[in-house]
């Protein structure tokens, strides 16, 4: 690979491959050198000038942060000359610095006063006038206090050159110069994304957590490594604990997808985890309303009724429903549960509402229904090619990726109907129609065929079915895709260009893809895309399909799902069930059971009888939500384990209190398949992990789980599930491990199909697809699309979120957004109430009137319980894999008169 | 001793019009231009010896030539109008005087370097000159020297006035690149250099007005005769801003090469008053000073310069006669310094800061031997330990009048201990 190149540190022969600064080299061979203005997560800046060090033949000494490392070069990292002026720049630094470490937030925790320790600094030399400025509060998650700041310029940069926030900068020449927002607006100013970057970066007590203040500093807290409980970036962490509590979560800088970085809900949406409003003991219903009791009392009436139902019923009226907020663990003993203790197949996660199109539609085209690439290649990326995801909200870390990679110069292709911070930035904007992505794609290969642009050693050698993709795409001319899209031929040609001649081009998309009539075919849609051009089985390429909850990926990956058992393995294969069946010491069922909505469908038939939900709010986040209420009122016995309660736990016969991701041990596997650890850092609130429930539960009904810790589990998951088969706690203490891991010695894989696909022909297959558009479109009654999403702040139903401090603060209620022109002609004004109604309901919210909307579209969150935006969505879902048609229906908006 | 070679056309009335320029024999040069080959005119520039002018003295032609080759990147020239030294005024009398010479100039520089996009980067308090340049440069567009086809030759260019906003840091040549580029004026960390890695992260150009404006005469004379002017080191002509206690101060153009204190008799008019000469500030403002001893065999060129331990820098000579108190002046100089520290380097920041506080202390009577030796340590380690040079432009003369000028120092000291004293016994 990369030439070996060799210098002398400090007398010593060191090695290294060339491009490295002196400054890496160093680190990397652990030698010491002093710094201010670093941090790995940025470009070199110089503007410190601690790091110095002398370089034999150069007549001063040079900044090891930017000095890369030449062969031969002899160098020097202390001195008595390099120890007066690393003292002097201290010293100066002291000078104007308050010296109340006493009483500082980050005393234990602040490099300056390590390196005044270090040097010996004095604080005699240099005494003057100091800086008299007011500690600033204006940030809901940030306290600065200028007289600390050091003007490193860490804060300043990480926001404009990571986070493109552009909040923040070096204001004011020479003495003056200090952090600053433009014109001294307060810090929470519209674009300050409050992900503390900021303060993470911060090497003095200058920058601090505002919520963390006062509550324990460096030497009274214990730090607990974590992987992130939101979304399925699989960000790592750690979380601060001081008697039992979590009061701070800090940057884990070696956190191999997020080196640091987080986002706001990472960092400062914790508090739910001590919240009042938590379940705390189980929970009985009686008449109208709950009783509290005893886990014996509670788990014993649960096995009773369950083994009752089954006895009368049969298994079959019987079921789970996991999820992707748990561990593999608990997804797990789920599946197992359902399988040995029940003896059914209807168990389902809510991968099914979101990402089950990526697993079946992937699956198909190329073996397995997972990302194909690693996080971390985006920064390299050509092209980006962005279909249906909000990046910068949804998935503000891998967005970092995406904005790195911007900066580097890659052409950005966004494909969404709203006009997202991407599109804003974008080379080309597809502006196209909700429901349009078949056309859309299918246009694009049609530009690419017609050009020569596709990969033709690629199609020939690693793929099948081309002739009918052809055939297929012949169809889709441009004036036809311009009308089922709307959007323009140019524009078009110019993505298939961009998309099409890139060295490394990488698909990224998010539920704008799955959650349609069409999902499955979507993402097979993207695969036939990435194929033609050959851009999949290299690093930087391939289709990231984004997963939105910390555990998708692992949900799917261990078997709560009603046709195959864990590791997609299917109950419908005699192999697999024997195997299964051997280890478990049951027979499984070869019928695949229901999936999550169908059993849904049944309850509220009158024909499904018990089911356990762990970690779902159904009632909440599924679309057309009086058809799930009537589903909820209608079942026999209902089980419900959360952390909060929810819309769902309302229907429930027993609530079960559950742990978070803070009170357990486990793991969670992310987007690009990394297995990584979550850490008991505080006590269960109840006494109780899910997992140790789980595990209660069976053993009453008379299948015992006999686990005392889920490394247990995990070491069972790994003889049944050959892409775990190499992970163990053991393993993955350190760093995460991507599957496919076969074997203890196996290192992971961090780019899917480098050499074959995992279908059986080791080809991949192209999928003839066609257009059909969405499931409701807008008429004349209902004249305008309804999409929903996510917005940064908040998360899913809100449950976790909406309990933390200042972030409900931030956005306390829904909003719907809608385009300028619309709001003209409906008369309706910023911020005023509207009355939104489609076929199956109605609800009111206050109007967003933003040109991130295009005419006739609008959109809603679905986070504020107080605002059920579900109550709009269709009954519509994909024809394949069931997931709900979430991303369009068909509404109406009303004025409603100024109250 | 005078020449008018720069300054040929800064007499003539309207010489800043296109028209009576054009008289003048204003983009003459440029049929000749194209019939040679870019690389001949590097060529050229490289034999003329051309230095850079505006202070670091690099040889124009070299740098020219560092240009990466073969990338598939524009190349961008940037002109260097941000004139904001102390002391330094000469390329404000190109601005106004002769601006079709400087546009020739760049027209040469551009076609030299396969740039058809240049900047003009104009220091924001030179309101005239802007619009002397710009109304120049609307000409130029008019009589078809710029645009889609210079003088009818297939060669594109198109010029832009960009203006400072008062901050002397963004004459440094990267922090005027971020500037431009919309960015706060801060310096860079070098390597890589702007010729690799420049404006919008392409190869870029930095030159001064005057080392522009030196093309035309070389492209219409040759090397050799620009050559004949000037030393060996440091051939050609140079306009000089003369200040300070002199009877006749202003800017000439002279060869290089003349021994400073003849320049200042003969061309200046000798010392203000027939006062006794106390120093020379040879080169604009950064420049470590001269005694009249120092200065016997003092040449104006770069070699001179050097082997005097100061340097040519922008031609902005100072004459400062036996009333001036050394101590009040490095107070002005670490004041502007400060004031005009980019804030990036600590060292610098800070430690700038400090020799202002420790001379106004040493000025109010409060100082002791001990904060002169503490002056001279802070200077040795603030210079070339920060990122860019603007630290050093205070250190290095500061250090030079705390060395040369130790005991007007020592008599501020003095005299405050005996005030002291005074006070304690009364
Ligand atoms: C603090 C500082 C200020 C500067 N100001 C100017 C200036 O106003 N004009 C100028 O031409 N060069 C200035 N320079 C020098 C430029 O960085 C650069 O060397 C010069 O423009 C190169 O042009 P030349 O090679 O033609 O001299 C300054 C340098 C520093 C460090
Ligand atoms: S919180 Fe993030 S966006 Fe806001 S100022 Fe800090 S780095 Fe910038
Ligand atoms: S606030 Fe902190 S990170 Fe920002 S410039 Fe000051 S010391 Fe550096
Ligand atoms: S030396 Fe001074 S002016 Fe130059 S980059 Fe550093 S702080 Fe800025
Ligand atoms: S770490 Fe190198 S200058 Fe600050």
């Amino acid at each position: 690979m990369d030439e070996l190149i060799m210098v002398k540190i400090n007398g010593m022969d060191v090695h290294f491959p060339k491009g490295k600064t002196i400054l890496e080299v160093c680190k990397d061979a652990g030698i010491y050198i002093p710094t201010l203005c670093y941090d790995e997560r940025l470009k070199p800046h110089g503007g410190c000038r601690l790091c110095l060090v002398e370089i034999k033949g150069k007549p001063v000494p040079l900044t090891s942060c930017t000095t890369p490392g030449e062969a031969g070069m002899e160098i020097s990292t202390e001195s008595p000359k390099l120890t007066r002026l690393r003292k002097t720049i201290l010293e100066l630094l002291l000078s104007n610095h308050p010296n109340d470490c006493m009483v500082c937030e980050a005393s234990g925790d602040c490099s300056l006063r390590e390196m005044a320790y270090l040097y010996g600094a004095s604080l005699d030399r240099f005494q003057g006038e100091k800086w008299n400025l007011p500690i600033r509060e204006d940030n809901p998650f940030i306290t600065f206090e200028p007289n600390k700041c050091i003007a490193c310029g860490r804060c300043t940069r990480i926001c404009n050159e990571v986070v493109m926030a552009g909040t923040i900068d070096l204001v004011n020449r020479g003495f003056n110069a200090i952090p600053e927002t433009a014109f001294a607006k307060p810090r929470s100013l519209k674009n300050c994304e409050f992900c503390g970057q900021c303060v993470s970066t911060c090497p003095t007590g200058a920058l601090t957590d505002k919520k963390g203040r006062g509550k324990g500093r460096a030497g009274d807290i214990k730090k607990v490594k974590t992987t992130c409980t939101y979304c399925g970036t699989g960000c790592n962490f750690f979380l601060n604990v001081r008697n039992d509590r979590v009061v701070r979560v800090t940057s884990d800088f070696e956190a191999p997808v997020n080196k640091g970085n987080l986002c706001i809900k990472g960092r400062y949406g914790y508090d739910f985890i001590h919240s009042d409003e938590r379940i705390k003991t189980p929970l009985i219903r009686e008449g109208e309303g709950f009783r509290e009791a005893s886990w014996d009392e509670a788990l014993s009436l649960v096995a009773g009724r369950f083994n009752a139902i089954i006895k009368e019923h049969g298994p079959d009226k019987v079921g789970g429903f996991s999820s992707s907020r748990c561990s593999n663990e608990e997804n797990y003993l789920l599946a197992k549960w359902v399988r040995c203790a029940v003896g059914s197949n209807n168990v389902d996660n809510c991968a099914r509402v979101c990402h089950a199109p990526t697993v079946a539609g992937l699956a198909q085209s190329f073996g397995a229904g997972a990302a194909t690439n690693s996080l971390e290649q985006m920064s390299d990326i050509d092209t980006i090619f962005i279909i249906g995801s909000n990046t910068t909200e949804a998935h503000p870390i891998v967005s970092l990726y995406l904005k790195k990679a911007i900066s580097k110069g890659a052409k950005v292709v966004v494909a969404d109907p709203r006009k997202i911070w991407l599109a804003q930035r974008a080379d080309v904007w597809l502006n196209m129609k909700p429901g349009s992505n078949i056309a859309l794609i299918n246009g694009i290969i049609h530009v690419i065929l017609k050009n020569g642009w596709e990969s033709k050693e690629f199609i020939k050698t690693r793929t099948e079915g081309f002739a009918e993709l052809k055939a297929k795409v012949e169809e889709y001319d441009l004036d036809r895709v311009e009308k089922l899209t709307g959007v323009s031929r140019d524009k078009i040609i110019e993505a298939a260009r961009l998309y099409s001649q890139a060295e490394k081009s990488m698909i990224v998309y998010g539920l704008g893809i799955t959650e349609h009539l069409t999902g499955t075919e979507n993402s097979m849609a993207t695969a036939n895309l990435a194929l033609v051009c050959g851009q999949v089985g290299r690093p930087s390429t391939g289709i990231m399909a984004l997963r939105g909850q910390n555990n998708v990926q692992g949900a799917s990956d261990l078997g709560p799902l009603p046709a195959t058992l864990p590791g997609y393995q299917s109950v419908t294969d005699p192999k697999c069930r024997e195997k299964f069946g051997k280890a478990w010491g049951v027979t499984i069922k070869d019928k695949p059971g229901l999936k999550s909505v169908e059993m849904l469908d049944e309850c509220a038939k009158g024909n499904f009888k018990a089911l356990y939900i762990l970690g779902e709010d159904p009632a909440h986040t599924d679309p057309d939500l009086h058809h799930i209420r009537k589903a909820l009122d209608k079942i026999d016995f209902l089980v419900v384990q959360d952390i909060f309660p929810t819309e769902t736990t309302k229907y429930a016969h027993v609530i079960l209190p559950g742990a978070s991701f803070a009170e357990k041990d486990g793991t969670f596997t992310n987007g690009e398949r990394r297995v990584q650890r979550i850490r008991k850092a505080v006590g269960p609130v109840a006494g109780l992990a899910d997992w140790e429930v789980l595990c209660k539960v069976s053993t009453l009904m008379g299948y015992p789980m006999p686990y005392t810790h889920p490394s247990q589990i995990m070491d069972e998951i790994a003889t049944l599930v050959p892409a775990y088969g190499g992970i163990s706690y053991k393993r993955i203490e350190k760093k995460g491990i991507q599957w496919p891991c076969p074997t203890k010695d196996h290192p992971g894989t961090t780019t899917l199909y480098t050499e074959t696909f995992a279908r059986p022909s080791g080809l991949a297959l192209f999928m003839v697809l066609d257009h059909v558009g969405s499931g409701e479109v807008p008429d004349e009654t209902y004249p305008l699309v309804l999409i929903t999403g996510r917005v940064r702040e908040h998360y899913n139903n809100g449950s976790q979120t909406r309990h933390a401090v200042g972030i409900i603060d931030l956005v306390p209620e829904e909003l719907v957004e809608i385009s300028p022109e619309d709001a003209q002609s409906l008369g309706i004004k910023n911020l005023d109430w509207v009355k939104v109604l489609s076929r199956r309901g109605e609800i009111k919210v206050r109007a967003k009137v933003t040109k991130r909307s295009q005419t006739g579209n609008v959109f809603m969150s679905f986070h504020h319980q107080s605002t059920l935006t579900n109550v709009l969505t269709s009954g519509h879902r994909c024809r394949i894999s069931g997931t709900p048609e979430y991303k369009s229906c068909a509404v109406r908006i009303e004025q409603l008169s100024q109250e | 001793m005078e020449v008018k070679i720069l300054s040929a056309k800064f007499d003539i009335k309207d010489a800043h019009m296109l028209e009576v320029a054009k008289q003048h024999g204003a983009y003459s040069q440029l049929d000749k231009l194209f019939s040679m080959e870019p690389v001949a005119v590097i060529e050229e520039v490289k034999n003329s010896g051309l230095r850079g002018r505006g202070g670091a003295g690099f040889p124009a032609g070299l740098k020219w030539s560092f240009l990466p080759k073969g990338l598939n990147k524009p190349v961008y020239l940037t002109v260097n109008s941000d004139e904001s030294e102390p002391a330094t005024f000469k390329d404000r009398y190109i601005l106004v005087r002769d601006p079709h010479m400087m546009i020739e100039g760049i027209i040469i520089c551009c076609y030299a370097i396969g740039c058809h996009d240049a900047y003009i980067y104009i220091r924001g308090e030179y309101t005239s000159q802007v619009k002397a340049l710009q109304k120049a440069i609307d000409e130029a567009y008019a009589a078809g020297y710029l645009g889609e086809k210079v003088a009818g030759h297939d060669f594109k260019l198109d010029v832009t006035v960009h203006r400072g906003a008062g901050a002397y840091i963004c004459g440094e040549e990267t922090a005027l690149l971020e500037s431009i580029e919309g960015k706060k004026g801060q310096p860079r960390s070098k390597p890589p250099f702007p010729a690799v890695e420049g404006l919008y992260g392409c190869p870029t150009i930095i030159n001064n007005v005057q080392t522009i404006a030196s093309l035309p005469y070389i492209i219409e004379n040759g090397a050799a005769a620009y050559k004949q002017y000037g030393t060996e080191k440091s051939p050609g002509t140079h306009l000089f801003g003369i200040s300070g206690h002199v009877n006749k101060p202003g800017m000439y153009e002279l060869p290089l090469g003349l021994p400073i204190l003849d320049v200042i008799e003969k061309v200046a008019g000798g010392v203000l008053n027939g006062k006794k000469l106390k120093a020379i500030i040879p080169g604009g403002s950064s420049t470590p000073v001269q005694t009249p001893e120092d200065a016997k065999d003092l040449t104006l060129d770069y070699e001179s310069m050097a082997a005097h331990k100061t340097m040519f820098g922008s031609g902005g000579i100072v004459v400062l006669d036996e009333t001036v108190d050394i101590v009040k002046l490095v107070e002005n100089l670490a004041q502007f310094y400060h004031h005009e520290s980019c804030g990036q380097c600590t060292p610098c920041r800070e430690g700038l800061g400090w020799i202002l506080k420790i001379v106004k202390k040493i000025l109010r009577g409060d100082g002791t031997s001990a904060d002169i030796d503490l002056l001279v340590e802070l200077c040795d380690n603030i210079e070339m330990k920060t990122v860019c040079v603007l630290s050093a432009a205070c250190t290095m003369p500061v250090r030079s009048y705390l060395i040369k000028f130790r005991h007007e120092f020592e008599a501020y000291v003095k005299k405050g201990a005996s005030a002291q004293a005074n006070v304690k016994q009364g």
